[in-house]
This record gives C-alpha cells, structure tokens and sequence, in this order.
C-alpha cells in the first residue's frame, strides 16, 4: 500500500515544517534517525540539541528550556520517555506545568522485531495519570501531523504517541479539522459503537465492513485525544448503541479503554468490551504478525462487538 | 570585597539561617541541616551578584537560581523573603496546607522560585536546560544550581554535567555544598562520590574549590566563574550541616527534623547573639 505512512514519520516532517511558524526547540536522545526529529535537524540545526544517551536529563533540561518560555519537543522512544524517565516526567513537566512537548515514538507492540524491551504497551496509563498532562495518539500521518500543530498551541505538556510502522492514511488533509480534546465519529451506526484509537481505528473501520454482513450496524470513533477524552461523545454512544468495544495498542489495562469504561460507568452504564494486549509483554515478530498474535485486529473487534451486543440490557 | 558589604552579606546570611529556623519549628517538619549550609552562598548570590526584580519576578533576562538540592527549600524562601519576592510574614506558613510556601519549592505559586525541585537530580538538568536556551537564544543572563554533595549520588548529575560541558555551558554555575552529610550518614560512607573535584575537571567543567562560609570566596568563586570562556564551573563549597546552630552542627540527625520549643528558643538565641556581634541588635 503506497499510502501507508508511519505517524512518526508525519511527526518529523511536522516538526520541520512548524518550525518555520513557531520558534520551537527540540531535544533528542540519540535517536533523531529513528524518531524522526533529524528532519527538524537538518533544517534548524540551532534550534536542535542532542542529549545523548540520557532520557531523564532530557526530560528536565527540556523542563529548564520551557521554564524560560519556549515550546519545547522532547523526543524519544515511547518506552524511555513514559518510563525510564517517567519520574522527570512527573515531577520536572507535568508538576510545574511546562511546555514540553512529549514526541513519543515506537509506541506499542508494532516496534516489533526489537521486543518486549522496547515496545510500549503502558505509556497511555502511566501518562495520564500525570496531572495536567494531555495524551494524544494519533491514528494516521494527517492527525500526526495536526496533533503535532494543537500540541504547539496548547499551553501545557503534551504526550504525543507515535508508532514506526506504516499505518494507512485515514484522513483528508484538506478537509481534516483536529480540535484537542475532540472525539471524531467515522461512521454512524445504532447497534454498537467502536471506539479506537491510533492503528486500531483502520481496523474499526474494517470491522464495520464485516459486521454489516451480519446485519450489524456499528458506529465507528476515533479518540485521538486520551485525556481529556471526549466524555460527550462516548456518553451519546452510549446512549444511542447500548455497547461499547473499545480498541488500543496498548494492555486492555489503563490504557483508552479503562478511560472509556470509567466514563461510561459514572455516567451511562452499559457493557463494554475491550480489545488490547491482553495484560502481557510481547515478543520479537514482524508488526503484523504481533497484532494478529495479541489479538489486535479487526477480527477480534468483530468478536467483541458481538459479545458486547449479547450484555445488552434489552 | 569592602568590609562593611561583607559584613552585610553575613547579617543577611544569619537572618535566612533564621528564617530557616523559623519555617522548620512553625512546620513542626522540614530540613535545616542543609538550609543552614547554604545560606551564605544564598545571600552573595541573590544579595550581591544576582540580577533578579522582585517586583517582576518572571523577567525574562534575570539571573536564575535553581535549588536542585530542593528539601533545602527554608534557606530559599527566606533568601526569596529577605530579597522582597513576598512578605516574612509566610516564612511561618510554611508547610501548612493553605500556604505557598510548599515544602519543596513550587515554582507555579512562589515568586522568585525558577524551577520546581525536590526530586534529586533533577535541578541541575533544569538549569542547564535554562543556559542552553540562553545560548540558544542570545540571551546573557547566568544560571546558577546549587546541588548536595549527597544528590551526586544521582546518575542524572552526571548527565546533566556531560551535557553542560558538551554544549559549553560557561554562563552555568553549579555550587556544590560539600557539606560531607546526607539523610543516612557521610556521603563518603553511604555511597561516595569522591573525588568531587577530580570527576567535575574529568567531566569538561572548571573547578573551584572554597570555603562556603567565607563570603569573600564565594564571591570570588563565583565572579571567576562568570569569567571563563567555554567551560559551566562547578564551586565546591566545603560547608558545615547546621552551620551557624551549635547543636544542629555536623549532625546527620538534623538533616530533616524540626527543633522542639526549647531547641528553636537555643537556636534564635545564638544566631541572634551572631547578629549582635556584628553589630544587629
Ligand atoms: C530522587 C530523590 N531521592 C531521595 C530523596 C530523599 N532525600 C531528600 S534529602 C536527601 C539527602 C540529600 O543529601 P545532600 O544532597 O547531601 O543534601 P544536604 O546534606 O545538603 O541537605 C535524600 C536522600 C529525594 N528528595 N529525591
């Protein structure tokens, strides 16, 4: 597929691009080749600074850079941000509320090949349990790109998400309008709701093909936006589908779908189902291979909505 | 230096000792072994060296200051006090819950505080993101980070300081206060850093090494420092834990405990029997 474009590729090639519009600064942990921030490099070499093998003094020394009113992007791979310098995190950004900018890449268990060390199936659930901190994942290039934009504006830290393997571009460049904080219903439907986020929306998407066989009629959001979810639109899935399914590349714990149940459980109780790794680590193997193997496709979206439709309180 | 300005800088030394004094006993909780090794380079800094407003305490040009040792947060909020950021009257507040004054220092609520700290480590990392930008963006203010000798049991020290050698960071200063003692006993016993001096020169920084209670080093220290081309300096001043209270003196016990009514009415009256010698009544 030629349209297959990795988000952290969009990442980079957003970040060169704004930086031309805003006189952002950006860090990275000797990964620039592979998060993609070389781009930016390359174009504003003084504006770039290498810290080398050392994530939590590049979450702080973000921190220091911000304090002094820049934007700053701090970018890294998804497992060392959101862990190893989860701390820094805290305490050094989200606590003083800084404007630092997470660009967090291979994010989720489509890394791949590298293996469980360096796939990140916790990142959403450690970060949003950060006060202040906004979690973004997008699900294509054109959200990368526009998330990278609202991240810029928004004034406070951002966690930004994003994967290494190509994903399908779902999106319209022209015509997309990515507000924070703002689910987007792909396609309406009465019978259940989907809600996904990152790589997982194209299979929601997918999803509905195969359950209109059936006769279902599934409705289909991105949440590209994990905190602050956008309660609004789950609550009216809710209200109209009486079953929700939710979908990540993450551990089914802490991560979208926690964040869904807890909306729907405080304010319109009806069942949900969630597809995610099944709380385990992962394993060397080719991207499409891990998602078939952990259960992160289509298929198992098509399951869980048929579960989920069987609790319906009728 | 002029006698009558060094003598000044010591009065003001011994009035942050004791609002340090004040803040831990009023709290019933906090940590004045460090807070009193500090004070005197607090006072040089902010009262003869530092460009700082306190009436316009997030101008964008000012000196920074970065307590990256942050439980030592007493000895910052009454330097911050004495400088005018806010009234003496909250030094008392401290630690209660309706209160600014937090028992690590927040930089969100406390004017003149520049960065959030009290996880160690983390400071001098914060302060050399704040000269990077500085160099960055061609702005000649100094930044400075005061770190414990315990805190550079922190691997992150280490990265922070590869980084401002790295990226030449000669408008960083890091004082050192080498005061020998952290929570579990001598820094040399519990996990040594040592030599101090040998890893800063190895790591690419200019060293000095003082007396962190003679306020004529530390300015010297610290106006050499503000000389050289190239190179963030780190001063390591050999202080004493509790400084300036006879009891509280090179007691790892008094790292992070507060004084009962009789050990605070002790320790007022020598810091105040100080001041009288130098002529404060
Ligand atoms: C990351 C981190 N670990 C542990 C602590 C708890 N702690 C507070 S003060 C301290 C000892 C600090 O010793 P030193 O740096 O020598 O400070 P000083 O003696 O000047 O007070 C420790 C371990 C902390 N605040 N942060």
């Amino acid at each position: 597929m030629a349209d297959n474009i990795a988000t952290r590729e969009a990442y980079g090639k957003a970040l060169a691009e704004f930086g031309d519009k805003y006189e952002i600064v950006v860090l990275d942990a000797d990964l620039s080749k592979s998060t993609k921030t070389d781009t930016f490099k390359k174009k504003f070499p003084e504006r770039f600074l290498n810290a080398g093998i050392a994530e939590s003094n590049m979450m702080s020394i973000a921190a220091g850079i911000a304090s002094c009113g820049k934007v700053v992007f701090a970018s890294t791979f998804a497992m060392f941000a959101a862990g190893r310098a989860f701390e820094q995190v805290r305490n050094s950004i989200g606590y003083p509320n800084l404007n630092v900018k997470i660009g967090a890449t291979h994010a989720g268990i489509t890394v791949g090949e590298d293996g469980a060390t360096h796939q990140c199936l916790e990142d959403i659930g450690i970060m949003r349990t950060i006060p202040n901190m906004v979690v973004i994942n997008p699900a294509d290039a054109v959200e990368a790109r526009a998330a990278v934009e609202a991240a810029i504006k928004h004034n406070g830290p951002v966690y930004l998400r994003f994967g290494r393997l190509g994903v399908p571009v779902i999106f319209d460049e022209s015509q997309y309008n990515f507000e924070l904080g703002r689910g987007v219903m792909l396609a309406d439907g009465n019978d259940a709701a989907v809600i996904a986020t990152g790589l997982m929306v194209h299979e929601a998407l997918k999803a509905k093909e195969e359950l209109k066989n059936e006769g279902i009629d599934l409705r289909v959001i991105n949440i590209h936006t994990i905190k602050p979810i956008d309660k609004e639109i789950i609550i009216k899935a809710a209200k109209e589908t009486g079953a929700i399914v939710t979908a990540e590349e993450h551990n089914i714990l802490g991560g979208l779908g926690s964040a869904v149940a807890e909306v729907v459980a405080e304010s319109y109780p009806v069942p949900v189902k969630r597809v995610g790794v099944e709380d385990k680590f992962g394993r060397s193997g080719k991207p499409a291979a891990l998602l078939e193997m952990y259960g992160l496709t289509a298929k198992n979206i098509v399951e869980k909505v048929r579960e989920a439709i069987k609790l319906k309180v009728k | 230096m002029e006698q009558g300005k060094i003598k000044d800088l010591l009065i003001t030394a011994t009035k942050i000792r004791k609002h340090s004094i004040e803040a831990v006993y009023s709290a019933s909780s906090g940590h004045p072994g460090g807070s009193l090794s500090i004070a005197d380079v607090l006072s040089v800094l902010y009262f003869d060296l530092m460009k700082v407003d306190a009436n316009n305490p997030k101008w964008e040009d000012r000196d920074r200051l970065v307590l990256s040792k942050g439980h030592c947060s007493p000895a910052l909020y009454g330097a911050l006090a004495e400088k005018g950021f806010f009234s003496k009257d909250l030094i008392k507040t401290f630690r209660h819950i309706d209160s600014i004054l937090q028992g690590h220092p927040d930089m969100k609520c406390v004017p003149g505080v520049d960065m959030s700290t009290g996880s160690l480590g983390q400071g001098i990392s914060a302060a050399c993101g704040m000269a990077v930008n500085a160099k960055i963006f061609d702005k000649n203010y100094r930044v400075y980070a005061i770190v414990g000798d315990g805190e550079l049991e922190e691997g992150q020290v280490w990265e922070a300081a590869m980084f401002a050698a790295h990226y030449k960071l000669d408008n960083l200063t890091a004082f050192i206060d080498f005061n020998g003692l952290q929570i579990d006993g001598h820094v040399s016993e519990v996990m040594s850093p040592m030599p101090i001096d040998e890893k800063f020169a190895a790591f690419g920084w200019n060293v000095i090494k003082i007396n962190g209670h003679d306020i004529e080093e530390i300015k010297n220290a610290a106006v050499k420092a503000a000389q050289v081309k190239g190179k963030p300096t780190a001063i390591i001043a050999t202080t004493i834990k509790g400084k300036g209270v006879s009891f509280m003196e090179n007691q790892a016990s008094w790292h992070g405990s507060a004084p009962n009514k009789e050990q605070y009415e002790q320790a007022i009256k020598e810091l105040d029997a100080y001041l009288e010698s130098l002529g404060v009544k």
